[in-house]
């Protein structure tokens, strides 16, 4: 599960690559720490996450809160179809507030 | 542990659970209203949706999920096992096994699967609806409608199901997936609104990403009982907090769920309304029970729960009864064990092994003389005896199962010919060798669809001959001279002698005016392209079964053969060797050669008289008189041109096989020999005569004659045409 972070000035942009499971779940927050605590503006790509569980949605979660009570900017952008999907099922959308093509809700 | 082996035992067993399902099924569909049968058919797929469980199969989840609610409705007796309802239940059946082969290629359910799935299960749903009461589940608190004592308000509005997870902090680290479990509740119904609830996710220097946070409250339409909305969060309903609220539940219970969740009062009513559940009128009368309840005194636990009648003593006990029971049931079922097959073809190989050796041993001891030694050998090779015919034991199985099976490809194929035909079965605790059990499945059901289509006559011309409007096919299995002899026997029409000559004359596989026995004329269908049928229908007619099946069966050095009547039916009868690889065996040498003959078909052993060698060589005779019966007769001398001349007195070895005798001459006869056969090498396969070899206790080599082959030969010696 790779991440590449590049800052470019203020903007910080974080990709995330491959699963976003309870198996790199510790390592991606981890990971993720610095960039969040170093920059005002951050980015997080998710268009090349195969795989999401629980725990990555809790780290995506953890994230947004922890950026809001920081009082910075985190945005998660393209989300790939497995992003999307557990998204929409726990009908987070508006939680994220991030601009995502959501499907009508999941019968 | 590697799941790929756990995986294929997933398979296997599976399908051996279908296998039970469907015979269960038939069972029940021919009358038979036993409690145990109903048992039987839900807990085979009980079984399969829990193990599918495991290993994350949602499709085979999903699907079995909504059979086993209408089979768990038959178990307790409010819907019957009618008719259509088993015809649908044996398509889920099988539709189960094209869920299982897409598991075990690893692949993805193809789209028409998923159709299928889906139209099954609005099948099944029908069944379904229209059902009020759940069922009393054990240890989950029960929702009842009895006027509760202090409490007051009435039942809310909502339709919908009201369910409030907070998952345990462990089941992430216990290999669940909370999200998945939504996924999963979402087959069962329509998610209306899903709150995620993310109060408990602490700040990141404190977090730990393994440790789950996660809570839910859902709005939930759906038709399902309790039990199986409960049963979706069966795995990890100890770890976490989960309470399911029916629709049109009391507002004391929205208040009991109230108290009972982490969050603060206020905030989870507020949830409630946003999920749709509690409008906020229903919210306000309920905070105010509160207010009211605050003013009591606190009272015990216990007296509220009983109270509010959430658990019944009595309840629980019966359900452990219960649990107990299956378990029980369940052991009695698993006092089997699964072998590798190649671990048992190895035991038996070194009991082959051992079996020469105690030979060698023997024949050392009875050179030394020594009593005791004598005694100790021959007590082993008792032993050893024993141990040979236990092992060869665990191969054996019987055929009853495989019998069965035919249950239900009679069933069908009676209703795809629209003829109606029972299947009677004998001989089932028949045992045969497991590789062959396997290998017969295919020639038998060409067989039995044969008679079948061929053999019995649709209802009215059957009444018009005067025999009842039901045919019957039968099978049975019985053990004959060291063979096993399996009979496909059907009450219809015979075979027709004339029809089969006209076309065997037309595809000139004999001559116009050649003499054929009756039998030799049935024996013609069995030649590659033939078929007298009319009409080619989807199951026969092709003219391709026949040659394929008796070559099959001769793969098995087995036999098949046609007894028929015109007008009463037909009778296919398959004679297969029993034992592949330790036999008793007859020892008999012929110049330096030893030969061994399968003691099974021994009949006798005599004397070659002067005065029948005189006659043999005379007039070039091979057969001789054996009290009145004719007895045709080989000379292994010169069949296998052993050298040197033979000695004063010969000797004839009588077999038999298959009804008919003939003679082998020999030299000298050894007496009883108990070996291992080896198969001989790809070199030597095609040799006539010899099935394969052994080594004696003296450490020589002697072949074992094919004494079938032997016959074969014999028999067309005499009649002066040479068989293949």
């Amino acid at each position: 599960m790779p991440i590449k972070v590049e800052t470019n000035g203020e903007h910080c942009r974080v990709a995330v690559e491959g699963e976003m499971t309870i198996f790199s779940a510790q390592e991606l927050k981890e990971a993720l720490l610095s960039p969040l605590t170093d920059n005002d503006d951050v980015e997080v790509d998710l268009s090349a996450v195969s795989e999401i569980d629980s725990a990555g949605l809790q780290i995506m979660l953890l994230l947004k809160l922890e950026a809001l009570v920081l009082n910075k900017m985190l945005r998660f952008t393209v989300h790939s179809a497995a992003v999307r999907e557990i998204i929409d099922l726990c009908d987070l959308g508006a939680f994220f507030g991030d601009p995502v093509i959501i499907q009508s809700q999941t019968a | 542990m590697n799941l790929d082996d756990a995986l294929q035992t997933f398979i296997i067993e599976g399908r051996e659970l279908l296998q039970h399902m469907e015979d269960a099924l038939l069972q029940s569909e021919q009358g038979a209203d036993d409690p145990d049968i109903i048992n039987a058919i839900f807990r085979a797929a009980h079984t399969i949706k829990g193990s599918a469980g495991l290993f994350g199969l949602d499709y085979v989840v999903a699907f079995t999920h909504v059979a086993e609610s209408v089979l768990d409705k038959v178990r307790s007796g409010e819907l019957a096992m009618e008719e259509n309802l088993v015809a649908l239940l044996l398509e889920v059946c099988d539709h189960l096994g094209v869920l299982l082969g897409h598991v075990a290629a690893g692949e993805e359910p193809t789209d028409d699967t998923s159709r299928m799935s889906q139209v099954l299960v609005g099948r099944l749903n029908v069944y379904l609806s229209g059902e009020t009461e759940p069922p009393i589940p054990a240890s989950v608190p029960v929702q009842h409608d009895q006027p509760y004592e202090t409490m007051g308000g009435g039942a809310v509005e909502t339709d919908n199901w009201h369910l409030s997870l907070r998952f345990g902090k462990d089941v992430l680290r216990n290999g669940m997936d909370p999200v998945s479990f939504i996924r999963y509740l979402a087959t069962l119904g329509h998610i209306v609104k899903i709150i995620t609830l993310t109060e408990a996710i602490p700040r990141m220097a404190d977090m730990d990403a393994e440790t789950c946070y996660l809570g839910f409250e859902i709005s939930f339409n759906s038709n399902a009982d309790k039990a199986t909305i409960e049963g979706a969060f069966e795995f990890v309903r100890e770890d976490s907090l989960i309470r399911i609220l029916p629709p049109h539940s009391k507002v004391t219970e929205y208040l009991a769920l109230i108290k009972d969740m982490p969050e603060e009062e206020m905030k989870l009513g507020e949830i409630l309304v946003k999920c749709g559940t509690l409008t906020p009128a229903e919210l306000d009368s309920t905070l105010r029970a509160q207010a009211r309840a605050d003013e009591h005194p606190p009272r015990p636990i216990g007296e509220v729960l009983v109270e509010q009648n959430m658990v019944r003593p009595t309840v629980v006990e019966a359900a452990l009864n219960k649990q107990k029971q299956v378990k029980e049931s369940k052991n009695n079922e698993s006092s089997l064990i699964r072998v590798d097959a190649e671990k048992l073809d190895q035991l038996i190989n070194l009991v082959g092994e051992l079996i020469i050796a105690g030979a060698g041993a023997n024949l050392i001891a009875q050179r030394t003389g020594l009593s005791d030694l004598l005694e100790a050998t021959s007590t082993m090779s008792r032993l050893v005896e024993e141990v040979r015919d236990s092992a060869l034991n665990l191969r054996m199985v019987q055929i009853g199962a495989t019998f069965n099976r035919f249950q239900r490809v009679v069933r069908d194929v009676s209703r795809e010919l629209g003829k109606d035909i029972r299947l009677v079965i004998s001989g089932e605790d028949t045992e045969l060798d497991k590789t062959v059990v396997e290998k017969i499945g295919d020639p038998l059901t060409h067989l039995v669809r044969n008679s079948m289509d061929h053999g019995i006559e649709s209802a009215d011309v059957r009444i018009a001959r005067g025999k009842p409007a039901q045919g019957t096919l039968r099978l049975n299995a019985y053990h004959d001279s060291g063979s096993i002899v399996i009979e496909v026997a059907d009450d219809g029409g015979g075979l027709n002698r004339d029809k089969i000559l006209a076309k065997a004359i037309e595809r000139e596989l004999v001559k116009p005016d050649q003499p054929l026995t009756d039998k030799e004329i049935y024996n013609l269908i069995f030649e590659a392209g033939f078929s007298t049928a009319d009409a080619v229908s989807n199951l026969s007619g092709r003219g391709v079964g026949m040659d394929v099946v008796r070559r099959n069966i001769q793969a098995l050095r087995g036999t098949v053969d046609i007894e028929s009547e015109p007008g009463k039916g037909a009778t296919m009868r398959i004679r297969l060797p029993l034992t592949l690889a330790i036999i008793d065996g007859f020892l008999v040498g012929v110049g330096k050669a030893a030969y061994v003959v399968p003691l099974d078909m021994v009949v006798e052993c005599i004397e070659l008289s002067q005065k029948d060698r005189e006659a043999a060589q005379a007039n070039d005779r091979r057969y001789l008189n054996l009290r009145g019966e004719v007895l045709p007769y080989l000379r292994l001398r010169d069949l296998f041109e052993v050298e040197g001349q033979p000695g004063r007195r010969e000797n004839i070895v009588v077999v038999q096989y298959a009804g008919h005798k003939a003679g082998l001459v020999v030299d000298d006869l050894m007496g009883e020999f108990q070996t291992v056969i080896k198969p001989l090498g790809k070199v030597f396969s095609s040799i006539k005569g010899i099935g394969g070899f052994t080594i004696m206790g003296s450490g020589e080599v002697a072949l074992v004659l094919d004494v079938p082959r032997l016959m074969q030969q014999a028999n067309g010696q005499e009649q002066g045409v040479l068989a293949a």
